[in-house]
């Protein structure tokens, strides 16, 4: 033991003789051996031409004028597509798992003469919540997913790091923190993951934090389907389409702002600290392999989230069904919890079915639209759905609309539940990562609780603005 | 999705196709650990997934990789465990990735390492070569994107380039799967001894310097005879690595090297 206290002395006394440049001088050392071997063995034949290429896209991507456009511009085309190019394939699927599979499966169950509460509880608990999520998901998820592969592949996302880092650095924030949010669009549990890449605590406390202000997958559906219901209908029918991809934007940009709003409050109060600065490496460009990249992001994204929200979303189908079958004195759980809920819902600008739907959405947010339309129609007592507690999805876009409105919805709902869906907590895949990455219950807390009393105070503040006109 | 087009090489019997079997996580029993390393968006994962038949997915950003990947293949019956360490510019700083790195070369003992570089930058990228070459013996250059490297008008000598560095090299495409086979082949070489290195050790270092380092890496093989990077070890201890010097003083480091 003597002997390696001997040697860890002799390298501290070796340390004063050289000097504190050694790290420079070996660092330059091996940079003059790398230009020597280098010299040797390359040979260049002109001048080349692809990196002018390179440096001239990123002259435009990144620069002030047309690098924030181009972003905005890039998401739009990207929501765009997935929102037009969903439409069919969800319908499809809807047709067949919802008024195929399902009536199907009833007289099957019918047929071996299975008692009413057991094929209540499976084929219309369990079975539909898992076929809406499969009809619903799968094809944004399809597309979306690809599409947002590609561009990371091209290497734009590091290009969206560098427009960001001047607002994350103003908050107080990491640099990388763009590229966990990017992540978090597709999946909030993915982008709290990916917050690994930032190495000092502090930011990186404040990346997870607030990654739940992107939104995610599972919330892209529902404000698109509202948002084509409520904010399309106010405007003539041939600005609709435009109407509400602007208001999806419009939410996803809120986003992004309160990401910094939080980021920045979170790094004056309780993550005080200095911004850490770092190397970004702009990655040439590289053209993606399509149909490879396609395959990986199916198989790798798509289907291992929707297996995730399917396991979610057949536990949710059956409490769902359980709390508006089992009875307490008249009235059904559901009926009960709505009943208490309603007058909170009113000051906030929803209503008690919305409130109750997150509760029973925790495990999952692709449930909730489907969760407030089946406890809608039992309040409401409108004939439309297959019975109490029955989770289902209407053929078209107009008969949601039509129940929605029928519940006593507003444009003030609508646009209260697409603030509400984006400032609310994460779903409970996120807070169990969240947990798993901080080892922290505190910080925990934090994630999920924080983004909820946002809601709040937000959903309250627009009700009480909109009733005063 | 794993039925590529075969090259004419990929059919000639000299590159054994036949013998390659790629076990994806199955890392269980191995006869050889093979470490990749490299500057990040070099296409170490692209490498890592074209040899195990792993698909991790691989974004163009750096700092994709964020912790260990381990996957396996099997060629002429020896079994190969290789891990995908972060990508990293050099091995000289304190952050969580270069740790990682640095620690599983230096501990973890790798058979064989395999360092990614980027044909088109391969100045930049000698300089995390130069380091991991101080700390091992077996390692093999993949001077990887050479499809861009030929679209920028580069011609790299790779036999010098051998020549110099004093280990094998080999240029490959592997996003394309181009080159995947003779690396394999390489890898099996050092592992079975069949390719002896003589790696390049860093000579353009002040004079003052390069007498303490010697002073204290013969202090360092008179204590621990055994030891194969006594060198690094004497680069660390100067550079004050307080994980190095905590490992020394509680005997674990000798542990770990031997």
């Amino acid at each position: 033991m003597n002997n390696v206290d001997n040697l860890i002395n002799l390298s501290k006394d070796l340390r004063w003789q050289i000097g504190d440049d050694f790290h420079d001088n070996l660092a330059e050392g091996i940079y003059a051996d790398a230009a020597e071997i280098v010299k040797d063995s390359v040979h260049k034949k002109d001048e080349n031409k692809k990196l002018r290429l390179d440096a001239t896209i990123d002259r435009i991507v990144t620069s002030r004028v047309w690098g924030f456009p181009i972003m905005f511009l890039i998401l739009a085309v990207v929501l765009w597509l997935t929102i037009v190019g969903a439409n069919y394939p969800s319908s499809m699927l809807a047709t067949l798992l919802l008024d195929t599979v399902h009536p199907f499966l009833r007289s099957m169950a019918v047929a071996a003469s299975f008692p009413a509460w057991l094929s209540g509880f499976l084929i219309d608990g369990v079975y539909l919540a898992v076929a809406w999520v499969i009809a619903v998901m799968l094809p944004p998820m399809a597309i979306f997913f690809p599409l947002f592969t590609l561009l990371e592949d091209f290497g734009y996302l590091p290009r969206v790091a560098f427009n960001l880092d001047y607002l994350f650095k103003k908050s107080g924030a990491h640099g990388k923190q763009a590229l966990t949010m990017s992540m978090g669009f597709g999946c909030n549990a993915a982008g709290v993951v990916a917050t690994r890449i930032i190495d000092s605590p502090r930011e990186r406390l404040i990346a997870i934090i607030t990654n739940n202000f992107s939104l995610c997958n599972g919330r892209w559906p529902t404000q698109i389907l509202i948002a084509t219901i409520f904010v399309g209908a106010v405007v003539p029918k041939a600005f609709s389409g435009i109407a509400s991809l602007g208001a999806v934007i419009g939410i996803a940009v809120l986003g992004m702002a309160f990401m910094f709003f939080v980021s920045w409050g979170l790094s004056k109060t309780v993550l005080k600290g200095e911004v850490s600065t770092f190397n970004l490496e702009l990655p040439p460009y590289r053209p993606p392999r399509f149909w490879k990249t396609i395959y990986t992001s199916l198989i790798d994204r798509t289907l291992i989230v929707l297996w995730r929200a399917i396991v979610f979303a057949a536990p949710a189908g059956a409490v769902i069904w359980l709390i508006s079958n089992i009875h307490i004195g008249d009235l059904s759980i559901a009926a009960w919890s709505i009943d208490f809920l309603d007058p909170f819902g009113f000051l906030l600008g929803l209503n008690g079915v919305i409130l109750l739907a997150y509760v029973v959405a925790i495990p999952a947010n692709e449930i909730v639209i489907p969760t407030i339309l089946m406890l809608t129609v039992m309040v409401t007592g409108i004939s439309g759905g297959e019975g109490a507690g029955v989770m289902f999805e209407l053929d078209s876009v107009t008969a949601t609309g039509d129940i929605l409105k029928a519940g006593g919805w507003t444009l003030l709902t609508a646009i209260n539940l697409m603030l509400f869906s984006l400032l609310h907590n994460p779903c409970s895949t996120t807070i169990y990562t969240i947990y798993k990455e901080t080892k922290s219950v505190k910080w925990t807390t934090i994630a999920s609780i924080l983004p909820v009393i946002l809601g709040f105070i937000v959903t309250f503040l627009v009700a009480q603005i909109w009733r005063l006109f | 999705m794993e039925a590529t087009p075969k090259s004419a090489c990929e059919a000639c019997p000299q590159f054994n196709a036949a013998g390659l079997k790629k076990l994806g996580v199955n890392t269980t029993e191995f006869d050889f650990v093979v470490a990749l390393a490299g500057n990040p968006n070099t296409g170490k994962s692209t490498v890592f997934n074209a040899i195990t038949g792993l698909r991790q997915h691989t974004g163009n950003w750096p700092g994709k990789t964020v912790t260990r990947a381990e996957g396996a293949f099997e060629y002429n019956e020896q079994k190969y465990k290789m891990v995908d360490l972060p990508g990293t510019y050099s091995l000289l700083s304190t952050s969580e990735d270069e740790e990682v790195a640095r620690n599983f070369l230096l501990f973890g003992q790798p058979s064989v390492t395999i360092i990614v570089v980027d044909a088109s930058r391969l100045e930049r990228n000698l300089n995390l070569v130069l380091q991991v070459l101080e700390i091992t013996d077996r390692a093999v250059l993949c001077l990887n994107l050479m499809d861009e490297a030929k679209r920028n008008n580069l011609e790299i000598d790779t036999r010098t380039l051998a020549r110099d560095l004093g280990i094998p090299v080999v240029p490959t495409s592997a996003r394309f799967n181009k080159g995947i086979p003779e690396l394999i082949q390489t890898i099996s070489d050092l592992a079975n001894g069949r390719i002896v290195c003589k790696p390049h050790r860093i000579k353009n270092i002040p004079k003052n310097i390069e007498s303490a380092v010697q002073k204290l890496s013969t202090e360092i093989e008179k204590e621990f005879p055994n030891i194969p990077n006594s060198r690094w070890l004497a680069f660390r201890l100067l550079e004050g690595d307080s994980h190095v010097i905590e490992m020394l003083r509680k005997g674990e480091l000798i542990e770990e090297l031997q």
